[in-house]
């Protein structure tokens, strides 16, 4: 996955409303959210993707588990070769061995695409239910100005804006090149966060209970915090999933291009820069640590599905 | 209607200027010497820096810079590049690759994604459904440039099928692979966006109908069904045009092709300002005139829909 922006596209919830169970009725009824976990306990998909998110997870936190080589261990007798008992997935370029440094890899990676998640829905969230509660010139200018964003290509301009500030030659520090590359990534993807939030503001605004809320005399904060946002948070967080694979999938796009991470961090898309010029002769150094990017993302995009379905009453 | 149009093209405006304002903002006002690196390895001579400053309005304020250049822009001056190049030129050799790429994958993607969506979606579940689904997973999650990198490794090294890079000349033929790399992923968009449409129309009254009245299968699927079923495809298809010749710039990177992405890659990289804005400015134009066109098509295409 290259473009965040197309993630959105996956994520279409439809309009979400507690469903009650008529079979079940002298029992309390359960919630969106019991129902939804009810029909996600028994499907294959679901299971096997939080399978490879608690792996990768614990792999991101315990690398030492996992690979008895340290990330920069180096042997230049060894490089180039290809993969044996020795070292499961060959040596690169460097006599580096690949295993450890993909193993070593998934710390930042999986990093880069939680705070970059968590950013886009964080500033897409805000925009996009101020937006759609306040609506009239506060919705069309704050529309507009998502637009702006929406309307440039993700690769380009993430390539703008990381060789603005950090010119081909130079070398910047690694907190400041992870923060920059989470930060280009949140920038261009913020608009399709809003307008998910944005539409489900405008649905959920003209439900009877917040009107009677605002009859009631409730302050806006308690109208959004208290009836609004529970209602509209649950397609973000299915969008919210999809892109968390989408931004390592970004991470991975932007250092093959040489403008992503780069070292001395480690992490998959440094792998894969690290080898672009050589993988004509050596594919092993590329296709290793592509295969953990693109695990790690179907993952992350077979859950967003399976938790779409789940909470989509018209699906069932 | 008319209004509508007239209303959509003036919202267009100030995102127009938004965008392309942000990306010039960015690329000239680029920390360091403009001219460092230009002459070699000294330093340039001022009148060459005199010339240049005047040439690019550099002594104005980025705002004013910005106008100025948008003014030259619609006379249909792209500007030089640091080296004398004119930009329209170079522009005006690489687009048609770009568009040919770009042409090409939207065709496969349709293709081949409306054709597995109508197959799962008149089958229902069963393996071909799963595997259709289990296969489009797999195409979101590929990364642009595995899926290029792979079929490079396979179809050119090892099987020797394609060469690896295409020529300066990009014939039909040379792209279909590249083609296919760039929309894959959308590709895989199609058949779920299909397949959702075809098995939600599928039990809709006006297809019921068709069928009742004695309708042969064929006219059913084909007319009634279809029709309503590929409108919101052919919109994304049409975004998805403008979206793709932005997104170029990997594939093209992947198998060398000298495209509009490899001159904005080149540019970005040589710090040359102009070429990046003007290239920026054309994507951005096509890509808001065809979300226009989309959006103007979905009244064409489906009568219920009015705006007004």
């Amino acid at each position: 996955m290259t473009d965040p922006n197309i993630a959105a596209d996956l994520s279409h919830v439809g309009e979400v409303a507690p469903v009650t169970d008529p079979a079940n009725g002298p029992h309390k009824p359960r919630s969106l959210w019991g129902d939804a976990w009810r029909q996600l306990r028994r499907k294959p998909l679901f299971l096997l993707s939080v399978f490879i998110i608690l792996v990768v997870v614990v792999i991101a936190i315990a690398p030492g588990l996992f690979s008895s080589r340290a990330a920069d261990f180096s042997d230049l007798n060894h490089a180039n070769e290809s993969p044996s008992a020795d070292a499961w997935f060959g040596y690169d370029n460097q006599g580096y061995d690949v295993y450890a440094r993909t193993i070593y890899g998934a710390r930042a990676s999986l990093l880069v695409g939680i705070f970059a998640t968590l950013l886009t829905v964080l500033i897409g969230s805000i925009v996009g239910i101020i937006a759609g509660y306040y609506g009239r010139w506060i919705d069309s200018v704050l529309s507009r100005f998502g637009d702006i964003f929406a309307g440039l290509p993700f690769v380009l301009g993430a390539i703008v804006i990381l060789t603005t500030f950090n010119p081909p030659d130079s070398h910047p520090g690694e907190v400041r090149i992870i923060a920059q590359v989470v930060g280009s990534i949140s920038v261009l993807t913020w608009p399709v966060a809003m307008r998910i939030m944005r539409s489900a503001t405008l649905v959920a605004k003209q439900l009877d209970y917040v009107k009677a809320a605002r009859g009631l005399g409730a302050s806006t904060s308690r109208i959004i915090f208290r009836h609004l946002l529970p209602n509209t948070i649950a397609p973000v967080l299915v969008y919210a999933t999809i892109a968390l694979g989408a931004a390592i999938g970004a991470e991975a796009t932007l250092a093959y291009l040489g403008i992503g991470i780069r070292s001395p961090v480690v992490s998959w898309g440094v792998e894969i820069s690290d080898a672009r010029d050589y993988f004509q002769n050596v594919p092993h150094m590329l296709l290793f640590p592509a295969g953990f990017v693109t695990i790690t993302v179907l993952a992350f995009v077979m859950l967003g599905d399976a938790v779409r379905q789940a909470l989509d009453p018209k699906a069932r | 209607m008319g209004r509508y149009v007239l209303r959509r093209l003036l919202q267009l405006i100030p995102v127009f200027i938004g965008s392309t304002f942000l990306i010039y903002a960015l690329v000239w006002a680029l920390p360091g010497d403009p001219f460092s690196g230009k002459c070699g390895q000294r330093a340039c001579p001022q009148a060459y820096v005199d010339m240049m400053t005047a040439k690019y309005n550099l002594d104005d304020s980025l705002p004013v810079q910005y106008f100025k250049y948008l003014g030259k822009l619609f006379s249909g001056d792209f500007g030089e590049t640091f080296s004398g190049n004119s930009i329209g030129e170079m522009m005006a050799n690489a687009a048609p690759i770009t568009i040919r790429l770009a042409v090409i994958a939207v065709v496969i993607e349709a293709i081949i994604g409306i054709g597995a969506g109508i197959l799962t979606g008149l089958r229902g579940k069963g393996f071909l459904d799963n595997l259709v689904l289990l296969s489009t997973l797999f195409l979101i999650s590929l990364p642009v440039f595995v899926t290029g990198i792979v079929l490079q490794l396979l179809l050119a090294g090892e099987w020797g099928i394609i060469n690896p890079s295409v020529s300066s000349e990009a014939t039909v033929g040379e792209l279909i692979v590249p083609g296919f790399v760039l929309g894959s992923l959308s590709m895989a968009y199609i058949a779920r966006l299909t397949r959702a449409s075809i098995s939600e129309n599928r039990r809709a009254d006006f297809v019921r109908t068709a069928i009742a009245k004695g309708q042969p299968n064929r006219r059913v699927v084909g007319v009634h069904l279809l029709r309503a079923s590929v409108i919101p495809v052919i919109t994304f298809l049409g975004t998805d045009l403008g979206a793709l010749m932005g997104g170029a710039i990997v594939t093209e990177g992947v198998f060398n092709i000298n495209g509009l992405g490899g001159l904005v890659f080149r540019g970005i990289q040589e710090k040359d300002g102009a070429t990046v804005t003007g290239i920026v400015v054309l994507l951005v134009i096509v890509y808001l005139l065809m979300s226009l066109v989309v959006d103007l098509l979905y009244a064409v295409l489906d009568p219920r829909i009015r705006y007004d």
